[in-house]
Order: structure tokens, then C-alpha cells, then sequence
């Protein structure tokens, strides 16, 4: 224990020192679990700092190059549980270009070494190789919860080596990932002696799952609580693995389309009477319709229906829709229509979260009547509605104003409208104003993303307004600088900004540097940011990367003026990265710093 | 917050001296912009179908017409690359599940790109989409003056790891077969063209690998 006294403290600090022992200061800590309130613990002095060292046992990293495995392992002694976030959001839509980085095996070759028990590990637009996958396998005894969002760069034989290896593993959850199709039958290799699974997804997975694997799977753990298969799974199947996992409370389907046989019907339909606690359904590719009511005895206690894969249309949709009542998260294509929005705001007064997204998204004029109306139903019938994920044609600065004056309570609030640009269709003018709307009412939003015809004007709103924003989207925006200098210098709890093809350029940047330390990343792709902000704002700024992502080569083989492709601004204490490939460039006082491999 | 730049008075004045001048931003990305002077891979293609008996598949019959009528029908409209802002698995919620990521390689490029050729329903639409993809850079570093009509084409490696030429196989095959994309400098494919019916050739490179 440190002894050294300060001339400042007293005789009554030392004496209230001493006795509060260790002991109890780490069982307070451990009702503390949010990551930030623990990252505030560990600030208030010394003694707690070493104590959050000693006991912290989650951790989550919002980038994986803010810091390095060593540091992390030098701080803490001993983590169970970890999350690292990977490459931006932007990487989603394949606006990064492939090979960027974010690679988990350097983290998990450390993790090994370091943290023998660990038992969980949540990875999200990360690069996972096959030999990342065997290496958890192998080194991590206790292995348990392995969850992989939006990642890639394995292939069905690092699953195999998982099921093979993780005899504890009690979740296998992969997001939205792709993964490389090697053929074999991964489920199978699950031992005999293997019980313990309690959720698996695989719906990203493309390629067949042995079925009878599967099956065999289900039969011998008896605590499955979530099963998400893939698109392969067919119909007359699915009857079979609910009869084996009545208690999913989770359950995604595979394709839910076949043709129609009374006895495939009847047995799906007593099936799904019997999952009494199914309260999440999806997966629902290519709905049939004449199957559809077979999911209707548990309909009323469904709080979340992904239905955004779903190609029925708005008659049926409705009919399911009117059984769902405690609906409190609604995914589904734009096939729901107006009409359709206006039924789910008369039915589901628990609705919280509801994303529309585009059917036919390349298609100019789709036969669709999805327009600003059906949002601004729900937004008026759903008390309770806080995120939102609209795509849509059209919008009107009237609709955002009865959207935001009737939600308040909105924290998460994402519009896209298909044609760039696209201006109020009533006043044939920007959206400024029922954006403006948007962030005045509601006091509590913390993502927003905008879409439409914009000018700077909503930028001075936002910058005055909305002081809980944590992340903002923005794609065509703006008409100059200002706009993103009321942003950075408006938006106090701002921590993550993307921009894509909006004329922002060096001056909002380089007056607001020091914001950028505040923040953990700032991405601007085919704005007009030049080379030599880029290196001055490297030069100035230590503690932050400044990544120059450009595929027409070396930055420094064009004038200074030009403007960089793409900028990846992120705070770090690591320094530059080591593992940069051909295309990024880290400007720091080095100029422009490719990693030392090429 | 007090931001201390001291350097910013002048970088300021230095930047406005030499302001930028360029247009509009998104004009990088909208794929129509191209003037049409270089020759794009639907024109590549329909040299690549016509083998010697003058066999050509559904897609070739009307690459012809494309090739030769010009401007492209208004229907049609450009898009722009990577809007709207949508996952891969949702890009086209018209199809049953699952999608078939290739990565395309372009020779002397350092970095590659992913089609799902399930958004795609001919080879037209895909070479479309990978001029769209490419054009970019490649009309910056690569493309010089057309060398008897193209520098680069379109190629790929099939399950047997054999690599061949787009379009050689009708449309379906070549979906379920194909691993990877890889726009080949035009000198080096001159070897994969197909002198004999693509059966043939196949087998004629499975004999030399044995040898």
C-alpha cells in the first residue's frame, strides 16, 4: 500500500485510510457494472485505480488500435470478459476499403498469454482468421460465450475446430458475418459428450448445416435457449427442432416457404403451440403466406419479430401484426406500407424500436406506398417508440416536426432517404428546419443520421441542440465548412462522426482539433479535407492517428492541396499502427508513415 | 474547450489563398460521369463470347445491342457506389437468403473488392458493376490509351482452381463456380483464350498438370 503521505492530508485522512480495507472496496466494485462508471472508479485516486486493476474482470474497447494488447494486459491482471470494436461503422456498407485492418489474431495470441481464463469474447468488425478461431480453442480452458458481429476472414473449419475444442462454450453467436464455405460438416464436430450449448446463431452462415448434426446438437443440450439457423434449414424441418428445443425463448427460422401439405402445416402448427416462451422470432426468409398463421399462438408474446427478410406483403403482414400486442421491436421491409405502420401504431403500444428497410433499394419507382406518413403514425400512436431506422422516398419538414414534437422521448433516430439530396417534397426546400425540430425535442437523442436535401443551417441547430448526440451520420450534407465546425464545437458528448460526400473541408478540422482527442473517431470519406491539413493535424495532434486511406497511391505523390480519398481520425494511446497495409498512410511527424512490413 | 493551434492564424490565411476548386462533392462516386471514351467490359465481353462457331449465350445477344447503341436508355439510371447505405445481406431482399461474396483482384492494385454475385442476373450487370467499382483509380494510373480496345480483362478462378475467361460458361454455372474475380492485364490473358469449346480446354490443363 502506498504510505507516502502529501503535506496537504491530515492525521483523520490517514486514519480513514486505513480502515477501509481492500476487501470492501472491491466488493462495492463489483455491483458496479457499467464500463464507464467503472473507467470513473478507477480515476478517483490511486488506491481505487490499483483496485479496479486487480479486480476488473470485463472490459470493453470501443477501437481495437486506441490501445494495445500490452497495455491493456499490463493494466489488468486478470479479464474474463472482452469486447473490442474493430474497424469503423462505415466498414458495414463496404465503404472501407477491404484489408483496412482490425485483425484479431495479435489480441487473442496476447489474450492467451495473459489471461488464461478468459471466458468470453465479443468481437464486432473484426478480421478473425481460422487460426484466431483454433487458438481460442486451444489456449482458453474455460472457454464460454464467443460472440462475432459483423466479422470475417474465417471459414466453416475454424467453427469446427471451435465446436471441437470448447467444451464449455455455452454461446455461439455470429452477427452478420461472412464466412468462408470449406465444405465438411462443422455441427458435427461437437463431441458426443458436448451438453452445455445454450445459443447458437448461424443465419449468416451460406452454406448447408448437416441437419442431422443439428438435431443430434439439440437432443443432448438440454438448456438451449436461442437457436437461429440459416437459410438452408428447410420448412418441414423446423417442426423438428422446435419438438427438441420447446423452451427456446429465441428462435430464428430458416427458409419459410414450402409447398403446402396439410401434414407439414399441422405438425408446424402444433410445434410452435408448444414454445411457450418464444419472445424473439426471425430468420422468416421468402415467408409463405399459407404457413404464416402456424406462428400465431405465439404472436402475443413476441417483444421482438424481425420480419426484414420477410417478402409477404401488407395484407398478410397486417393480420400477423394485429396478434403481436407487446411487440416492443419491430424489423420489416417496406412492403408494410403506410397502411401497415398505421395498423402496428393501433396495435403494438409497446412498440420501442422499429427499422423499415428498402425492398427493392435500386429500383427508382417501386410499387410501394411507403412514404413519411406511415413513420409519423407510429411515431404518434407509439408512446413508447425510442429508435427508429427509416428508409423511405420522400419526407417533409411537417412530418419531423409532428415526429419530434409527438417523441420526445426518441434516443436513437436514423432517416435515409434513397435519392441523396432529396428536398422537402411540399416546399421544395431543405430539411433544416424539421431536423432542427428533431433536436430540440428531443433532449435525449444520442444517434442521429440524416439524409435529404441539408444545409449548414441544421448543423447550428444540432451544434446548439443536441448536447446528448454521441453519434452522427451524415452523406451529402452541408454547404461548407461551418457546418461541421457547428458540429465539433457544438456537440459536447459527441464520440463518433461519419461523413461521407459532404463539403467539408481543413478548417472546421484543424479550428476544432482538440475536440478530435475527445471523441473516438471521425471518419470522412470524399470530402475535401487536403494532404496538408491531414499531416498538420498529424504533426499537432500525438495522441491522435491520422489515417490517409487512398487507393490512388502515395499521398505525397500528388500536390498538398488535393484532397485525401479517405480520413480516419482516432484517438489513441498506442501510437501508430504497425499493421497498415498498402493503402493507409499514418501522418504523424514522420510525415507519412506506412508500417514497417512493406 | 480552449484549443491551442498556434500555427492556425496562419495555416488560415495560407488556406484561403489557395482555396480549393473543385466541384461539388459525390461527383467522385457517381458512376455515370464517365465520357464514354474508354471501352467498357460489356464491349469486352461480347469479344469474349463469340467463339469460333460464333456461340454466344443469352447475355451476348443483347450485349450487342448495348455496345452499339449509346447514350444508355434513361430507364436506367446511374447509381451511386455504396448508396443507400445498406448491408450486404440486404442489398437485395428479393432473394431467397444467403449471398456469394467473390474478391476481385485488379493486377497492380493493392487492395481488393467484394461482389455478392447474387445481386446480379447476367454477366452484364456484374461487368457493369466491376467498371463501376474500378473506374476510379484505374482511369487515374492504368488506363492509357485502349490497346487494341481494352488494357484489362475479365477473368476468374473456378472451383477447380482453373482460371478462365468471364463468360466462357453460361451465367448460372458461373455463379455456382466461380471463387474469385481478377481483372488481368490484357497481355497475360491472351493465354486463357479459348481456341477449343471450354470442355476441351478444361481438360487439355488438367492433362498438362498430370505431365
Amino acid at each position: 500500500m502506498n504510505k507516502v503521505v502529501s503535506p496537504k492530508s491530515t492525521a483523520k485522512s490517514i486514519v480513514m485510510r486505513n480502515t477501509f480495507p481492500e476487501e470492501v472496496l472491491e466488493h462495492v466494485l463489483s455491483f458496479i457494472d457499467s464500463h464507464s462508471d467503472r473507467n470513473s472508479v478507477s480515476l478517483v485516486c490511486k488506491a481505487w485505480h490499483e483496485t479496479d486493476r486487480w479486480c476488473r474482470r470485463r472490459l470493453f474497447i470501443g477501437n481495437c488500435y486506441s490501445v494495445s494488447p500490452a497495455i491493456v494486459i499490463r493494466r489488468f491482471r486478470d479479464i474474463r470478459s472482452l469486447a473490442i470494436k474493430g474497424k469503423p461503422h462505415f466498414a458495414d456498407y463496404n465503404w472501407v476499403p477491404e484489408g483496412w485492418g482490425a485483425h484479431a489474431y495479435p489480441w487473442i495470441a496476447a489474450l492467451a498469454e495473459a489471461y488464461p481464463a478468459l471466458e468470453e469474447l465479443r468481437l464486432k468488425r473484426m478480421v478473425v482468421s481460422d487460426e484466431a478461431l483454433e487458438l481460442i480453442g486451444k489456449k482458453f480452458q474455460n472457454f464460454r460465450v464467443l460472440v462475432l458481429c459483423c466479422c470475417e476472414g474465417f471459414s466453416t473449419d475454424g467453427l469446427a475446430y471451435i465446436a471441437a475444442n470448447c467444451r464449455n462454450l455455452r454461446v455461439l453467436d455470429l452477427f452478420e458475418c461472412e464466412v468462408d464455405d470449406m465444405g465438411g460438416n462443422w455441427i458435427g464436430h461437437f463431441p458426443d459428450s458436448y451438453t452445455s450449448l445454450e445459443s447458437l446463431n448461424v443465419s449468416c452462415i451460406n452454406s448447408e448445416l448437416r441437419f442431422s448434426a443439428l438435431e443430434r446438437l439439440l437432443c443432448r443440450c438440454p438448456n438451449m435457449k436461442a437457436l437461429r439457423v440459416n437459410c438452408t434449414v428447410p420448412l418441414d424441418k423446423l417442426a423438428i427442432l422446435l419438438e427438441k428445443a420447446p423452451r427456446l425463448m429465441d428462435l430464428g427460422t430458416g427458409l419459410f416457404m414450402t409447398e403446402l401439405r396439410p401434414e407439414v402445416y399441422k405438425r408446424l402448427a402444433v410445434a410452435f403451440s408448444r414454445c411457450k416462451e418464444i419472445r424473439s422470432l426471425s430468420g422468416l426468409w421468402d415467408v409463405a403466406p399459407s404457413y404464416l398463421p402456424v406462428v400465431y399462438p405465439i404472436c402475443p408474446m413476441l417483444t421482438s419479430l424481425n420480419l426484414s427478410y420477410a417478402t409477404i406483403r401488407c395484407p398478410d403482414l397486417i393480420k400477423l401484426l394485429t396478434h403481436c400486442q407487446n411487440l416492443q421491436r419491430l424489423w420489416v421491409l417496406d412492403f408494410i406500407e403506410d397502411r401497415g405502420l398505421e395498423v402496428l401504431a393501433a396495435s403494438c403500444k409497446d412498440l420501442q424500436e422499429l427499422r423499415v428497410f428498402p425492398s427493392e433499394p435500386y429500383n427508382q419507382e417501386p410499387n410501394i406506398s411507403l412514404t413519411e406518413q406511415g413513420l409519423v403514425s407510429v411515431a404518434v400512436g407509439c408512446p413508447k417508440l425510442q429508435s427508429v431506422l427509416y428508409f423511405c422516398r420522400q419526407m417533409t419538414n411537417a412530418a419531423l416536426f409532428t415526429i419530434a414534437r409527438n417523441r420526445p422521448n426518441l434516443t436513437r433516430f436514423r432517416l435515409c432517404l434513397i435519392e441523396p439530396r432529396s428536398a422537402d417534397w411540399q416546399t421544395h426546400g431543405p430539411l433544416d428546419d424539421g431536423f432542427g425540430a428533431i433536436v430540440e425535442h428531443c433532449k435525449d437523442l444520442k444517434r442521429l443520421s440524416l439524409s435529404g436535401l441539408i444545409s449548414d443551417t441544421v448543423f447550428e441547430y444540432i451544434g446548439t441542440h443536441a448536447k446528448k448526440l454521441e453519434m452522427l451520420s451524415l452523406a451529402f450534407s452541408g454547404g461548407s465548412d461551418l457546418g461541421l465546425h457547428y458540429v465539433l464545437s457544438g456537440c459536447e458528448s459527441l464520440r463518433k462522426l461519419e461523413i461521407r460526400d459532404c463539403p467539408f473541408g481543413d478548417r472546421a478540422l484543424v479550428l476544432n482539433a482538440a475536440k478530435l482527442e475527445t471523441m473516438r473517431s471521425l471518419w470522412m470519406s470524399s470530402c475535401r479535407v487536403s494532404y496538408r491539413a491531414c499531416k498538420l493535424l498529424g504533426q499537432k495532434m500525438p495522441r491522435l492517428n491520422v489515417e490517409v486511406i487512398d487507393e490512388r497511391g502515395p499521398p505525397e505523390s500528388r500536390s498538398d492541396e488535393c484532397p485525401v480519398e479517405n480520413l480516419y481520425i482516432y484517438r489513441t494511446v498506442a501510437g501508430p499502427r504497425l499493421d497498415s497495409p498498402g493503402f493507409v498512410w499514418t501522418v504523424n511527424e514522420n510525415w507519412a508513415m506506412r508500417s514497417p512490413s512493406l | 474547450m480552449v484549443n491551442h493551434f498556434p500555427g492556425f492564424e496562419t495555416f488560415a490565411m495560407d488556406f484561403k489563398e489557395t482555396e480549393l476548386t473543385l466541384g461539388p462533392p459525390g461527383e467522385f462516386r457517381v458512376s455515370g460521369r464517365k465520357s464514354g471514351k474508354k471501352r467498357g467490359f460489356p464491349e469486352m465481353l461480347d469479344l469474349n463470347l463469340s467463339g469460333p462457331n460464333g456461340r454466344r449465350n443469352d447475355s451476348g445477344a443483347q450485349l450487342e445491342q448495348e455496345a452499339s447503341s449509346s447514350p444508355k436508355s434513361p430507364a436506367a439510371k446511374e447509381q451511386l457506389v455504396g448508396w443507400p447505405p445498406l448491408r450486404a445481406s440486404r442489398k437485395n431482399a428479393m432473394r431467397s437468403g444467403g449471398s456469394n461474396y467473390v474478391k476481385v483482384a485488379v493486377d497492380g492494385a493493392p487492395y481488393l473488392r467484394k461482389v455478392d454475385l447474387q445481386m446480379y442476373i447476367s454477366y452484364e450487370q456484374l461487368l457493369k458493376a466491376l467498371e463501376d467499382m474500378f473506374c476510379y483509380f484505374t482511369i487515374r494510373n492504368y488506363f492509357m490509351e485502349p490497346m487494341n480496345g481494352y488494357e484489362y480483362v475479365p477473368t476468374y478462378e473456378d472451383k477447380d482452381g482453373d482460371w478462365m475467361m468471364v463468360g466462357d460458361v453460361p451465367w448460372k454455372i458461373f455463379v455456382e463456380s466461380c471463387k474469385r474475380i481478377r481483372l488481368m492485364k490484357g497481355s497475360e490473358a491472351a493465354g486463357l483464350e479459348p481456341r477449343t469449346p471450354p470442355q476441351n480446354a478444361v481438360m487439355e490443363a488438367a492433362e498438362e498438370d498430370s505431365g
